[in-house]
């Protein structure tokens, strides 16, 4: 039985208002620069590797066969295609999927902005990102901080300190087990420390840049003296909401990183996945040099709202629409 | 022993930790877009009532704590211990004075409180929210003074000591809010 505190929404109509007044702002924003708005599927037959990314399956009939199908994590594989095929500029607002995340700032089935700039690098796309998050959230201005300045500053050690220097900053800042932090990867150690030492300080709009190589994910790593990955992420009020990248356009390390998330995969006992071999033959016949980032849409009208959580601003969140 | 998955947390859930009993007040899901999930949990100890912080791997098990809330009676005290009765089973429990703790104050005979029981011992006593006390002992009563909103202490039956209006006589029974340990009403014979 479904009674009838169930079968209403999360969202007040004014939030449904100020929400769709958000999603014109954006959708300005981007005609304004002459930057197209596209669609691509939210099914596909190979999923994101991302060990912390578990893509949702979906048992499909195509013609006489049956096929594990994945609903998108991001639509950045299938935008990649496009603009290797020479699209130019694009953006997208969609819905993305992610099993598992459910909480104050998270739901399994979330609206997602992505946006690509070929020709940019990930500083001007990061300025450009703040610009559209102050237009959006009313905020005055931004700060831009590299990640080794606010790691130093709040976590309290440099990001390239041994593993063993990270797994005794982490028992002394995070209370997590020690059993717990000793299978974890230099990347998982630096990430928990960000979450719960660096974030909490991030005051206001917060753009942090020039990550640590071993966070790369799909950005490309500048060379030495001292390597970083070309990427950056948005904060307001040490809520993370937007992640961009120089992206990475070299389809060997690609494939490279893949294997490698495949057996941190098997190592974690998570299901095996599939490798897209069409991003990765859209790599090789050339993706142009391009910065891309994706936004959290529903947190952006939470914290505009200043709302206590993302079913205060989804109509229906998966709580209202997926409980048994 | 039974045990839970970080994606069963939920507030009220009964958990071990270091040995001690646990109850989560707040459990929330923590994630960065590519890293580790997490669970930030703040839970209540409950022999000691302190509350705690704890950051859980998402995924990781934790031991369940045989926790199990009962109704009993109080029956009386014998000095040493204070005697609770299961009203179905007729099972009797004997507890400390330190588990009783400030319970103590409000405890009447007859009355049902509530016991928390950890392995099949209690390890703490929550009287009713309202108790209904003689008052024992209080200076003589200002007749027809509801206005002023002055008080006085006036020490009940049981010893608990809370403040009341100046119209308020002894040997008058009063209902007590055992949270706050303030003054609700009067009540009649």
């Amino acid at each position: 039985m479904i009674d009838a505190a169930e079968w209403r929404p999360g969202a007040a109509r004014a939030v449904l208002k100020a929400r769709a007044a958000i999603l014109a702002t954006i959708r300005t924003f981007f005609d304004e620069r002459g930057i197209v708005e596209v669609e691509t599927p939210c099914l596909a037959a190979a999923p994101a590797t991302d060990p912390h990314i578990q893509s949702l399956r979906v048992a499909t009939t195509l013609g006489s066969r049956t096929q594990t199908l994945y609903l998108q994590s991001s639509p950045e594989f299938a935008m990649k295609r496009l603009l290797a095929a020479g699209c130019g500029p694009i953006y997208q607002i969609t819905r993305a999927f992610r099993d598992g995340e459910v909480g104050r700032y998270h739901n399994v089935e979330f609206t997602i902005l992505e946006w690509y700039r070929p020709g940019f690098d990930h500083r001007r796309l990061m300025a450009e990102t703040a610009s559209l998050l102050v237009e959006l959230t009313g905020l005055c201005h931004w700060r831009a901080r590299r990640y080794a300045d606010v790691f130093r500053a709040y976590a309290g050690l440099d990001f390239n300190a041994s593993r063993h220097e990270l797994v005794r900053a982490a028992l002394e800042k995070t209370g997590v087990a020690h059993h717990a932090l000793a299978d974890m990867r230099r990347a998982d150690l630096l990430d928990l420390l960000f979450a719960h030492a660096v974030q909490p300080n991030l005051d206001g709009l917060c753009m942090v840049y020039d990550f640590p190589a071993c966070q790369c994910a799909l950005a490309r790593i500048y060379p030495a003296p001292n390597p970083v990955a070309a990427r950056f992420e948005g904060f307001i009020n040490g809520v993370e909401i937007a992640n961009g990248y120089h992206e990475l356009t070299d389809s060997a390390e690609q494939r490279a990183r893949m294997v490698d998330d495949l057996a941190e995969r098997r190592r974690l006992g998570l299901p095996a996945v599939p490798m897209d071999e069409r991003l990765l033959a859209a790599l090789a016949a050339g993706l142009p040099d391009t910065a891309g980032v994706a936004v959290g849409v529903d947190r952006i009208v939470q914290l505009a709202l200043n709302a206590g959580s993302l079913d205060d601003v989804i109509a229906f969140s998966s709580a209202r629409s997926c409980a048994p | 022993m039974a045990s839970y998955s970080t994606n069963e947390f939920r507030g009220g859930l009964k958990l071990l930790l270091d040995n001690e009993p646990c109850a989560i007040i707040e459990n929330e899901f923590v994630k960065p877009g590519k890293g580790q999930a997490f669970n930030r949990v703040k839970l209540r100890n409950l022999r000691s009532g302190r509350v705690i912080e704890r950051t859980f791997k998402s995924g990781e098990s934790v031991e369940a704590a045989d926790v199990v809330e009962l109704d009993l009676q109080y029956l009386w005290a014998d000095g040493n211990d204070w005697h609770f009765m299961h009203e179905e089973s007729f099972e009797q429990y004997a507890v400390g004075e330190r588990i009783v703790g400030e319970a103590v104050k409000f405890l009447k005979e007859q009355d049902i409180c509530t016991a928390t029981l950890w392995n099949g011992e209690p390890i703490s006593i929550t009287p009713p929210n309202h108790v209904v006390l003689r008052v024992a002992q209080t200076d003589p009563g200002i007749r027809g003074d509801t206005a002023t909103g002055a008080t006085k202490p006036a020490t009940l039956e049981t010893g608990a000591v809370v403040r009341v209006p100046l119209f308020v006589e002894r040997g008058e029974l009063l209902k007590v809010d055992t949270r706050t340990g303030e003054y609700v009403s009067r009540v009649k014979e």
